[in-house]
């Protein structure tokens, strides 16, 4: 590694990491004291999440879906899938809800092993995945004195949000969850402070968008999967709208810029990536068990993940959706229905093959995930689709978010590596 | 007609992976359509005041064999899709002119998207349904999908759908839906004589038949099997659940016969017992099946359960209404909605002091026999604690 490469590592790891770790650090923090303290909390779920209005009620956040890649990054969840399995929840199902019910089983300690508290409000934003509505019925039978909110948020069928489905988001939010949350938290709705809130977002949005499309660079200077999870942290969970979040992405964007002017590529765990052999468009979430190792398996063949899907979840913002202060309820609504998992499958597939082109990847590699009906089932149509409207090779390799039964390291390994092979060849051919 | 005669034609009909019934019933008619749609619920009404036949899709059943479906599919995705997505690329659904996708789980959603990209030519319309009963929020979002749906149909029959013809086919199908709560009736009282498999297969047949005809044949059964002379046997009354979607083997459900259970409830074919009361033939029938959707459903693991007291209630209700003594759980494999279900309505049970077992199942299983002992078992443990 040469000084500049050095020095580039530790600044970011300085600024915008350290950062980063020091606001996930301190939520939980809050959380653990927040039943004590008095303060009200709601758990909620990243894709479709409306932080800015819980924020105008003053409640802690608590992300389950967070808490268990949290804990499956610490080698934890494997124990807590098999407590839920062993009290009858079925080896089939989405291990996300089972390692969540498992952490409450045994203990309910966090990820950072402080303790979880109990949630006042079950903020169930039912968008873009059915397991949502099971997961809280199921942590409700838990807490009954708990209140639950539905937001119902219609799916994307035909690629488009029309005028019913937002009103009927909106309906919901302006008749019985901000009525409900104003109950539970015992604070007055002022929707100028969900403005402030949102003011804070695009600021926010505009940022993490320029660091996400820096990646049409070549070298690409970030990983748009590996290290775009990273970057998703903040503004996908508890921080969007808050200040911290705006100063962690204005720092991660100078610290993007000065890459590009450096002409460097991604910071990996093991240092700047030399040479970028491969650039590739990932479909589906990453595995957390075995994150760095998966990780290693792209960075030491030269792969760079240039565009991911996985980094909408919890908003598309590169399409230009932006949170509007103007129209706080409505953006509300259009950003919930536009969550990355309630767009129908044409227009995933639309997506990716946009991605494959302005990326100028070489191909699309989709991770299948065991758990999650909501983003695999139809994956292996979309990779044909993708492969046939590009004319670039796709892979398909099987994993699952947090049980680490089901990462089988050689047999990924194998896969990619014959992947990174046929471009290669796919490439001589044409050169 | 006789039972058996009854039954033989429901069982060709079900045995038909070439929808031949449905093709029959086009042919009829110069321009007639018909409209398919996956579990759990759709309102049929507004595709028969279309003039059209709704066509229930309910996957290929242990007989079809899937040979492109699987690739279209992870091994840990529940059967159904594939099967569906089979009975598509054979050809076997080209009768069909348009596809309803409702909101039961994510894997059908998908489904919707896919169908879109594979059948370029085809009206497929994914069918939202509200998780919020208030009538002025989920119930006005239902009453505009609905809408859309009277507009779509309006297009693809090239005339419009009037009240009248909606409020004329909402009596037609709440006679279907009298005449099946009598048929459930009926087996409760006499379990032995209506059998499930039979019951089963009258259903299935209300898949392809036009609903006066289903109606007519449902009468039929219930008139011969009165007359039918069959050995009753001490077995004990159980309610089934989980099978609300993909479809399981017939030979499932007579080996839990056979293991020495009646059935007395069910939820096979939920779309024909989904709305509970009758709907007004009067007025505004948009307005009226909206209501009837948000206030009379059928509870199923599809639909969110808006408080905890009244998690689990809807089986319990049901083991009290039918006086069965336990329930038998049989999802299919990789069902989320099911079997993340299950654990709750495991505890409403276990706090009503109801037995239960619990096994999965393929729509193509074929090994019934760990099935049989399973519920063999379970129906000599109610017999043995009811002693
Ligand atoms: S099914 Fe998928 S989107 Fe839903 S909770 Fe599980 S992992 Fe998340
Ligand atoms: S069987 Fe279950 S998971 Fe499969 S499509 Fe039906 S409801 Fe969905």
């Amino acid at each position: 590694m040469n000084i500049k490469d050095q020095a580039s590592t530790v600044a970011e790891k300085e600024d915008s990491m350290w950062k980063q770790k020091e606001m996930i650090n301190e939520n939980y923090e809050l959380l653990s004291t927040a039943n004590e303290r008095g303060q009200k909390v709601a758990s909620t779920f990243v894709p479709g999440n409306i932080n800015e209005l819980l924020m105008c009620f003053d409640f802690a956040r608590n992300f389950p879906e967070t808490n268990a890649l949290q804990n499956a990054m610490r080698k934890k969840s494997g124990g807590m899938i098999m407590e839920a399995e062993k009290s009858g929840h079925s080896e089939d199902v989405c291990t996300y809800v089972k390692a969540d019910l498992g952490m409450m089983m045994k203990g309910n300690k966090g990820p950072t092993g402080l303790p979880m508290p109990d949630p006042d409000l079950l903020m169930l934003s039912y968008t873009g995945c059915f397991t949502f509505m099971k997961w809280f019925e199921l942590v409700r039978e838990q807490y009954p004195q708990c209140e639950t909110a539905m937001l119902h948020v219609p799916y994307q069928a035909d690629g488009n949000i029309t005028k019913n489905m937002r009103d009927y988001v909106v309906k919901q939010l302006k008749e019985d969850i901000i009525p409900t949350m104003e109950r539970v938290s015992g604070v007055k709705f002022d929707i100028d402070r969900l403005r402030e809130y949102m003011i804070q977002s695009q600021k926010a949005e505009d940022d993490l968008v320029y660091v996400l499309q820096s990646a049409k660079n070549k070298p690409s200077p970030i990983d748009a999967y590996f290290g775009g999870v990273y970057y998703i942290g903040p503004i996908f969970t508890a921080f969007r709208g808050t200040t911290a979040a705006t100063d962690y992405y204005a720092t991660l964007r100078k610290e993007i810029e000065a890459r590009v002017a450096a002409g460097l590529g991604p910071i990996t765990p093991e240092g700047v990536m030399k040479e970028e052999k491969y650039r590739i468009v990932v479909e589906g979430p990453p595995n957390w068990t075995h994150f760095r190792e998966f990780w290693k398996m792209f960075y030491d063949e030269g792969a760079v993940v240039v565009a991911s899907t996985y980094t909408k979840v919890g908003g598309v913002y590169d399409n230009g959706f932006r949170h509007d202060p103007q129209n706080p309820l409505e953006s509300l609504a259009d950003y919930c229905l536009g969550c990355y998992t309630n767009l129908n499958l044409p227009a995933r597939t639309d997506m990716l093959e946009k991605y494959i082109e302005d990326y100028q990847a070489d191909g699309l590699l989709i991770n299948s995930i065991k758990s999650c009906n909501s983003f695999s089932a139809g994956q292996l149509l979309m990779l044909r689709e993708v492969e046939q409207r590009t004319g670039k090779p796709a892979a398909f390799i099987e994993t699952d978010l947090v049980d680490p039964r089901y990462f089988s390291p050689a047999n990924v390994k194998n896969r990619l590596e014959s992947y990174f092979q046929m471009i290669s060849q796919k490439r001589d051919r044409a050169a | 007609m006789s039972v058996q005669k009854i039954v033989d034609r429901c069982q060709a009909l079900y045995d038909d992976l070439d929808f031949n019934a449905v093709k029959e019933w086009k042919a009829k008619e110069e321009g007639r359509k018909a409209i398919g749609y996956m579990p759990v619920y759709v309102p049929r009404e507004i595709i028969h005041a279309a003039g059209m036949l709704p066509v229930g899709v309910l996957g290929g059943g242990d007989q079809l064999e899937v040979i492109h479906g699987d690739a279209y599919y992870q091994s840990y995705i529940c059967r159904i899709p594939r099967s569906t997505i089979e009975l598509g690329v054979t050809g076997r659904l080209d009768c069909v002119d348009g596809m309803l996708f409702p909101s039961i789980c994510d894997v059908i959603r998908n489904l919707s998207g896919m169908w879109k990209l594979l059948f370029k030519d085809k009206y497929v319309r994914y069918f939202d349904a509200p998780q919020t009963y208030d009538d002025n929020i989920g119930g006005k979002f239902y009453k505009q999908e609905m809408q859309e749906l009277i507009e779509g149909l309006e297009e693809l029959g090239g005339r419009k759908i009037t009240d009248e013809d909606l409020n004329n086919s909402i009596a037609v199908y709440n006679e279907n839906r009298n005449v099946i709560d009598e048929l459930y009736a009926y087996r409760s009282k006499a379990p032995w004589k209506a059998l499930t498999s039979e019951i089963y297969l009258l259903l299935r047949a209300g898949m392809v038949l036009p609903v006066e005809e289903h109606t007519e044949l449902l009468r039929e059964y219930l008139s011969a099997i009165e007359k039918e002379d069959r050995p009753v046997r001490d077995n004990c009354r159980v309610v089934l659940n989980g099978t609300f979607c993909e479809q399981p083997p017939l030979g499932l459900v007579k080996s839990i016969e056979m293991a020495g259970c009646y059935i007395v409830d069910d939820d096979f074919m939920l779309v024909t017992r989904w709305l509970q009361e009758d709907v007004p033939t009067t007025g505004d029938p948009v307005q009226n099946l909206a209501d009837a959707f948000l206030h009379q459903s059928a509870e199923t693991a599809a639909k969110y359960v808006d408080t905890e007291e009244a998690k689990g209630n809807f089986i319990v209700d049901s083991v009290k209404k039918y006086a069965a003594e336990g329930v038998v759980f049989a999802a299919p494999s990789f069902c989320d909605p099911a079997l993340l279900d299950q654990p709750m309505l495991h505890t409403a049970l276990n706090n009503n002091n109801i037995p239960f077992t619990a096994f999965q199942y393929a729509e193509n299983s074929g090994q019934m026999q760990p099935i049989r002992e399973q519920a063999g078992t379970f129906a000599d443990s109610i017999k043995l604690w009811s002693a």
